[in-house]
């Protein structure tokens, strides 16, 4: 048993790196297939200097045969370098880890506090017992995902910030300004999630073995939380990429919104500014976040559900 | 202190979309201290409805209303939740069919056993592991420490439901209701079930079981109720019911039952198939081959599915292919219907070779042989209505204006009426839409119809009917039929030779009377002693 | 079986057959009714603006800046002077058009992409599957973003980056759609009749893997309004003084803490065409599921 499952776990980290490097070298076509001059790409608005242009060509290897440039540029990205930012003149790992602190408290806080909210709805909405609330709660999470979450960001800062003072307009100092920028990266979370997971519990309540368990004096509130929700949690797993994703995109336009520093901000400056280099190093590194979420979201599932740990 | 269910002039009714629909009209039960009591009836006759009432599970939608309805000596119409709460596990238990989905899959079978004990504070949580090690004991799984700690898709079928019984009894109650506990289960295993069962009813439990099986429920009930449309048809003994059934759905009932003895006979009361005239059927032996296989082997990795297999099938003579679940029945079903490549061995249709070429040779022949499945309405374009259907399988010749007339030929063939041209199947019954996959089969007139489980998902009327009408064309058309089924009423009944399968090989095959009476190999007697028959004397 | 798609933001799964996703709703569809309403007075706003709106969106009146909405201005009056309910209608024609040309990329190239793989056999399949399954690995707005940044900002290359981040999973769950109805008893079955292959894949494989896309489409552009409106947010979107949504809620953002509808009230027309779009696509998807049951 024990090997079956180490084979299945393997496979799914292979399937991991595979992804990782496709990606990878998606990230990198599209930097070459970009009209014009590679090295103008890689510049952007940089300064131009005829010193700047040789220390690209250096970099990049654009002397050299494609292949060879391309295995190089999968050398360096496999040790960690991720290339210079010409426009800033700085390495980008070291302009990324500056700003990861940020956007990382952020994220976590909005992913702990939407996956709890979402479990909270789901398990409170569950089933028929409280038609009406499943209804308001319904609607609730249809307008929490079809709203763009920098407008739910514009609304709590016009009542909470602007009307009631309650929580600074800008900045990041102390945990008061992370409340807003967390509640709003939170919500559509929430709402998608709880939706996922109660359609999971819908489902699991209307299976035999949960009405066995119910015919074994089970109150409903054990046959809900043992049996019915560990059901509804695995379609909810596999959503973990898209959560991540969420939040870095996410972040990128609420640290707009809330004026924090972080990822989201260099990375806009570095769109706006064309600067190549951080934007590639942006995409590829969020790109191995989601390989690395993700295959710990089936490496989950496996634990969850034993039916999966057979070949 | 009397009866332990009783229960007079019950009625469930169910508040849908559609309205109100009555699930049990008014029936009266009473089950006494260990007593078995049967409640039989084919699928809607509210059976089920009544066993999930006494535990008080009948639904969220369900108005429950008698005028008695009492567990163990307490009215429970009353009940709330908690107090059924006390009432279920403790003083009647259910058991449901197969334990893969009533068993909570991703829960340890011993975690599920446990919990009812946890529930109930029945033993002190040190000794939970060495009961639940007892409790599996008592419904005989083998080496049951180890059994305890594996899932319920680790286990075999008869194991799994024995697990979920053996959790039925941590709550030591004093009823058990079982529905339909061994209708997934293969023959021999549902044999072991059902004596388990029995053992238990011998040691003092109460047994209410529900199924949709006659054959079944007679091996140990005391009692038989037989139901229909929420209302009690007929009840009493097991052995005078059998007997001498008084309400003519009874005896309907148990004509329609196929086995050794309905051979030649019609299954059902109510023609509701074209009548042809009936040749009498002759018994000589067909002389010219449809159907040749020799030595189909089929592998899949290390694991042989299907091992030299070979039989012949004759013009217009049926071979029924019997086998429990995994014998491989159904792999040698397929690779004669040309929808799988054997790994060794050939098949040879209409003396052309059938295995080992490819689609492209092999598609002028299709025509000839048919396929009917288990489940009708999967082989159905889901946009299609039952004209498109049928009419796909029609000779490309016939001309677009001639085409509706030949479905409504066919349907009048098949006993349906030209006004389901335009309806989909999903909106029709169970047994229209098997009859719409025969006509579908006919269409082409082929010499032989592969059928794969064609009845197992059909109530036993329905089942009579469908049986009736393939016996009626084979008759009419003289079409060959391989007629593969877990049921050996069923193939005994329809089969000129049979073939029995066991993993993957085939131990004994003839005539039909001949291995069915005389059975020489060690499987096929099991099996046959596996059998609930029907004792029915005084019956054709 | 049911195909999940990861990043739908609404109608996350995609009810192919058989099992009943949740318990049949017994509601007055009011939802429904006004889900279409509102549909039908975008569809208004977008092909004839000037019947809701006859004034100009870009016509600046320097004595009436950040009037709070009242008879004359229904939606206020923006920093400009501009009325918002006039940019708000006018906008509509630019957002939509946007999600409508975006969707049509993701999804025509996600159908072609999504037949090829789910028709062909292994190597080909495995590798579009595995590139595709990569592609999904960027977070939508990261990626549309990187694009952006090659290409530079504007309506055109807005429309191409949507277009292009979410086709990739629209191929992915076609792919899963036709292998699904590949792996269909009616299609086996078919073939016991002795259609040839092209037959087969034209009469029962293609139409019933290509059912649900019209559902996919219509959520699929929901989706396809919100990151516009997120990008165009952030400015790489149609310039200003285009009345777009999303760069209405950029201009607007500066005068939140005096003038809140310039932000809201073209934020809640983006809201309100998700909401009717996800309604509109579920409702349909249930009839769907309902007629395959």
């Amino acid at each position: 048993m024990g090997r079956v499952q180490l084979r299945a776990v393997l496979r799914r980290v292979a399937a991991g790196v595979v992804v990782l490097w496709v990606a990878a070298t998606a990230a990198y076509l599209a930097v070459l297939a970009a009209p014009g001059d590679t090295v103008d790409t890689l510049i952007g608005d940089g300064a131009d200097t005829p010193q700047i242009r040789a220390a690209i060509i250096a970099e990049w290897g654009l002397d050299r045969p494609a292949l060879l440039q391309y295995l190089d540029y999968l050398w360096r990205l496999a040790h960690g370098d991720l290339g210079r930012s010409y426009l800033l003149q700085r390495p980008v790992a070291e302009v990324i880890g500056e700003q990861l602190a940020p956007t990382l408290i952020l994220s976590l806080a909005a992913a702990t506090l939407g996956v709890l909210l979402a479990l909270i709805i789901a398990a409170v909405t569950a089933g028929d017992r409280r038609p009406w609330l499943r209804r308001l709660s319904s609607g609730t999470e249809l307008l929490l995902v079809s709203t763009p979450p920098f407008l739910i960001g514009l609304v709590l800062l016009s009542v909470l910030s602007f009307r009631l003072g309650l929580f600074p307009v800008a900045g990041d100092a102390g945990p008061r300004a992370l409340v807003l920028p967390a509640v709003t990266l939170a919500l559509p979370i929430a709402g998608l999630l709880a939706q996922v997971l109660r359609d999971g519990v819908d489902r699991a309540l209307d299976e035999p073995f949960v009405l066995t368990a119910r015919a074994r004096g089970l109150r409903e509130g054990v046959v809900l939380a043992r049996h019915a929700l560990r059901h509804a949690l695995l379609p909810a797993v596999t959503l973990a990429g898209w959560l991540f994703g969420t939040l870095l995109g996410g972040a990128v336009i609420i640290e707009q919104v809330f004026g924090r520093p972080g990822l989201g901000q260099v990375t806009l400056t570095a769109v706006t500014g064309k600067d190549m280099p951080v934007v590639l190093a942006v995409v590829t590194l969020s790109a191995a976040v989601y390989v690395v979420v993700n295959t710990a979201a089936d490496l989950v599932s496996l634990l969850v559900d034993p039916r999966l740990r057979r070949s | 202190m009397g009866d332990l269910v009783a229960v007079e002039d019950l009625h469930v009714t169910f508040d849908t979309p559609a309205g109100e629909v009555a699930a049990v009209r008014g029936i009266d039960l009473t089950v006494a201290t260990g007593e078995c009591v049967a409640i039989v009836g084919e699928s809607g006759s509210g059976k089920s409805v009544t066993a999930r009432t006494l535990v008080g599970l009948a639904g969220r939608d369900a108005r429950i209303e008698a005028s008695r309805l009492e567990l163990a000596g307490t009215d429970v119409r009353e009940h709330r939740p908690r107090d059924w709460r006390r009432v279920r596990g403790r003083i009647a238990a259910l058991v449901l069919q197969d334990a893969l989905v009533s068993l909570d899959p991703l829960r340890t079978v011993g975690a599920e056993i446990a919990e009812v004990l946890a529930s109930h504070d029945i033993v002190r949580r040190r000794e939970r592991a060495g009961r639940v090690g007892h409790l599996l004991d008592l419904v005989r799984v083998p080496e049951p420490q180890r059994r305890a700690r594996q899932y319920p898709h680790q286990l075999s079928g008869g194991l799994r439901q024995r697990a979920l019984i053996a959790s039925a009894l941590a709550g030591e109650p004093a009823l058990l209701i079982a529905d339909e506990p061994t209708t997934a289960l293969d023959v021999t295993v549902q044999a072991q079930i059902l004596a388990l069962l029995a053992e238990r009813l011998a040691a003092g439990l109460s047994l209410l079981l529900i199924s949709h099986d006659l054959a079944v429920v007679a091996q140990v009930a005391d009692r038989v109720l037989v139901m229909r449309d929420g209302r009690v048809v007929e009840q009493g003994p097991t052995d005078r019911l059998l007997r001498a059934p008084e309400h003519p759905y009874t005896r309907q009932l148990l004509d329609a039952v196929p086995s050794a003895s309905s051979r030649g006979r019609r299954l059902s009361t109510t023609t509701t198939s074209a009548r042809v005239e009936l040749p009498t059927r002759t018994e000589t032996r067909p002389t010219d081959t449809v159907l040749e296989a020799v030595g189909l082997t089929k592998r899949y990795g290390a694991h042989t599915v299907v091992r030299d297999v070979g039989f012949r099938i004759g013009q217009g003579e049926t071979l029924g292919l019997v086998g429990e679940s995994g014998s491989g029945k159904s792999t040698v079903a397929r690779i004669v219907a040309g929808l799988l490549h054997p790994d060794a061995g050939t098949v040879t249709f209409e003396r052309t070779p059938w295995t080992g070429i490819p689609e492209r040779a092999r598609r002028t022949l299709r025509r000839q042989l048919q396929v009917i499945s288990q489940d009708p309405l999967s082989s159905f374009d889901p946009r299609w209505t039952v004209r498109q259907v049928i009419a796909e399988n029609l000779d490309s010749g016939i001309a677009r204006t001639d085409r509706t007339d030949h479905v409504v030929e066919l349907l009048h063939r098949v006993g349906l009426d030209r006004n389901l041209l335009h309806r989909h199947p999903r909106a029709l019954s169970g047994g229209q839409r098997q009859r719409v996959a025969i006509a579908r089969a006919i269409a082409p007139r082929p010499s032989l119809i592969v059928c794969d489980e064609p009845v197992s998902a059909l109530d036993v009327s329905v089942q009579a009917q469908v049986l009736d009408l393939l016996a009626d064309l084979r008759a009419a058309d003289g079409t060959a039929l391989l007629f593969i089924s877990h049921d050996l009423g069923v193939v005994h009944h329809l089969a000129d030779r049979v073939l029995v399968m066991a993993d993957g090989e085939v131990v004994e095959q003839g005539p039909v009377g001949d291995v069915f009476t005389y059975p020489r190999h060690d499987y096929t007697r099991a099996l046959l002693a596996a059998l609930p028959a029907l004792v029915t004397a005084g019956r054709p | 079986m049911t195909v999940t798609l990861d990043g739908l933001p609404a109608g996350a799964t995609v009810t192919t057959s058989g099992q009943a996703a949740t318990r049949p709703r017994r509601r007055l569809d009011i939802g429904l009714l006004a889900a279409g309403a509102y549909l039908t007075v975008l569809l208004v706003a977008v092909l004839w603006p000037a019947a809701l709106a006859p004034g100009d969106p870009l016509a600046a009146d320097p004595r009436n800046v950040l009037s709070a909405p009242d008879s004359g201005h229904w939606f206020g009056t923006d920093n400009l002077g501009r009325d918002v309910w006039t940019r708000v209608v006018h906008g509509a024609g630019h957002s939509i058009t946007i999600a409508v040309a975006a969707t049509a990329i993701a999804v025509g190239g996600g159908v072609l992409l999504g037949l090829l793989a789910g028709l062909t056999h292994r190597v080909a399949d495995e590798t579009l599957s595995r590139t595709l399954d990569a592609l999904s690995a960027f977070p939508t707005l990261l990626l549309a973003m990187l694009f952006i940044a090659i290409v530079g900002p504007g309506t055109v290359s807005l429309i191409i980056a949507i277009g292009l981040v979410t086709l990739p999973r629209h191929a992915r769950v076609v792919r899963g759609l036709t292998q699904l109805v590949r792996r269909c008893g009616y299609v086996e079955q078919a073939v016991t009749f002795g259609l040839s292959r092209p037959r087969l894949v034209l009469r029962h494989i293609l139409p019933n893997a290509i059912g649900p896309i019209p559902v996919l489409a219509v959520i699929g552009l929901g989706e396809a309004v919100l990151i516009a409106a997120g990008l165009s947010f952030l400015g790489m979107g149609p310039q200003p003084p285009s009345p777009e949504w999303g760069a209405m809620l950029s201009e607007g953002r500066n005068y939140l803490h005096v003038a809140w509808w310039m932000t809201i009230l073209p934020g809640l027309a983006v809201t309100a065409t998700v909401v009717s779009l996800t309604v509109l696509g579920r409702h349909w998807q249930r009839r769907l599921d309902g007629r395959q049951r």
